[in-house]
């Protein structure tokens, strides 16, 4: 493929994650793996986690982390010189980050108008509960044979997933379930 | 991430009151795109318009921009290293465990209760098991609850 059809193609990708992006961090993830893994592939699932793994780790929102990490992976697998991928990279970000700049231009201006419209609310009443089953989707879309190779990954699912509950450090826990899969495998 | 911007925001800067924020919040979150972005934009336009936005855009994304662009760097020479896939092989089960885990206190305040229990059920299934992209979901769940609405202003009238 072209650079230039990638980059376009990328940018609409992107847009169109942050324009329907609704819920924020996790409930974005099966819109951005919808887009990137399964219909573009431009990744596996596998990196796909790991980017989401790196996105548990550092502080910034989870559609910027991906933007930025496929904008340059994406490229440079295709062949495509490293500086190129920064190049990527920025229109990914910026293409996940310009219908926010839109909306909340328009929003901020309307602002205590919309706070209590009635019809908002009423979207918002469908809207909130659905976005629970999009998360719960990125989860059943991330258990896949190349994430759970065997019985041991269940163990460390769910000897985290306790931990988690009962409010451990996420960073804590995926350090160490890194160094667990470095003693098992 | 919102106790940190709500410190910066209100406690240090001044730059909205304790109420307009909640309210700010209560925008960003129903806005789509990330919170903190929404957030961040809200902000800096309040403050100083349209540029004010740009900038305050800028600088809540350009953090997150440098760090991962370096870490894909690094990272895309050093995946297929052994070592580190071994690693990764701990990390993914992990992954999965820490979206499901805030599953049940997000489903509590996001109104999910017996009655509606079956919207995220549907959708997960949708997205999970027939690949309907999260666009349709979302544009489905807005007409419903503005139909809903239609429905019920029609009952009032009757």
């Amino acid at each position: 493929m072209e650079l230039w059809d990638l980059y376009l193609a990328l940018f609409v990708s992107f847009f169109k994650i942050g324009l329907f992006g609704f819920g924020g961090g996790y409930a974005m993830l099966p819109l951005i793996q919808h887009e990137i893994v399964d219909h573009h592939q431009w990744i596996s699932v596998s990196d796909f986690t790991d980017i989401v793994a790196i996105s548990q780790t550092t502080p910034g929102p989870i559609a910027f982390n991906s933007a930025t990490y496929i904008g340059y992976s994406a490229v440079t697998e295709m062949g495509f010189a490293s500086v190129y991928g920064v190049i990527g990279s920025a229109i990914c970000t910026f293409a996940v980050s310009i219908p926010s700049l839109i909306l909340m231009t328009i929003v901020t201006a309307f602002f205590f108008r919309l706070k209590d419209n009635l019809w908002i609310q009423s979207a918002l009443s469908v809207l909130k509960p659905a976005i629970i089953g999009l998360i719960a989707s990125a989860a059943l879309m991330l258990i896949t044979p190349y994430n759970f190779i065997d019985y041991k990954s269940w163990i460390i699912f769910g000897a985290v997933l306790v931990a988690s509950l009962r409010k451990a450090d996420p960073i804590l826990l995926i350090f160490l379930s890194g160094v667990i899969g470095l003693l098992l495998y | 991430m919102i106790p940190l911007i709500r410190n910066e925001v209100v406690n240090k800067k001044g730059w909205l009151g304790d109420e307009e924020f909640m309210d700010m919040l209560a925008i960003a979150q129903s806005m789509p795109g990330p919170i903190a972005l929404n957030t961040a934009l809200f902000v800096g336009n309040k403050r100083l318009g349209f540029k004010g936005s740009l900038f305050s855009g800028a600088g809540v994304i350009l953090p997150s921009f440098i760090v991962i662009l370096l870490i894909a760097m690094v990272f895309t020479q050093f995946k297929d290293n052994p070592v580190v896939e071994r690693i990764f092989k701990g990390i993914r089960p992990a992954v999965v465990a820490l979206i499901v885990a805030p599953l049940l206190s997000l489903g509590k305040s996001a109104g999910v209760k017996w009655k509606n229990l079956w919207i995220p059920v549907v959708v997960a299934l949708a997205v999970w098991q027939l690949h309907i992209s999260p666009v349709y979901i979302v544009l489905a769940a807005i007409l419903l609850g503005i139909f809903y609405l239609i429905y019920l202003k029609k009952r009032v009238n009757k």
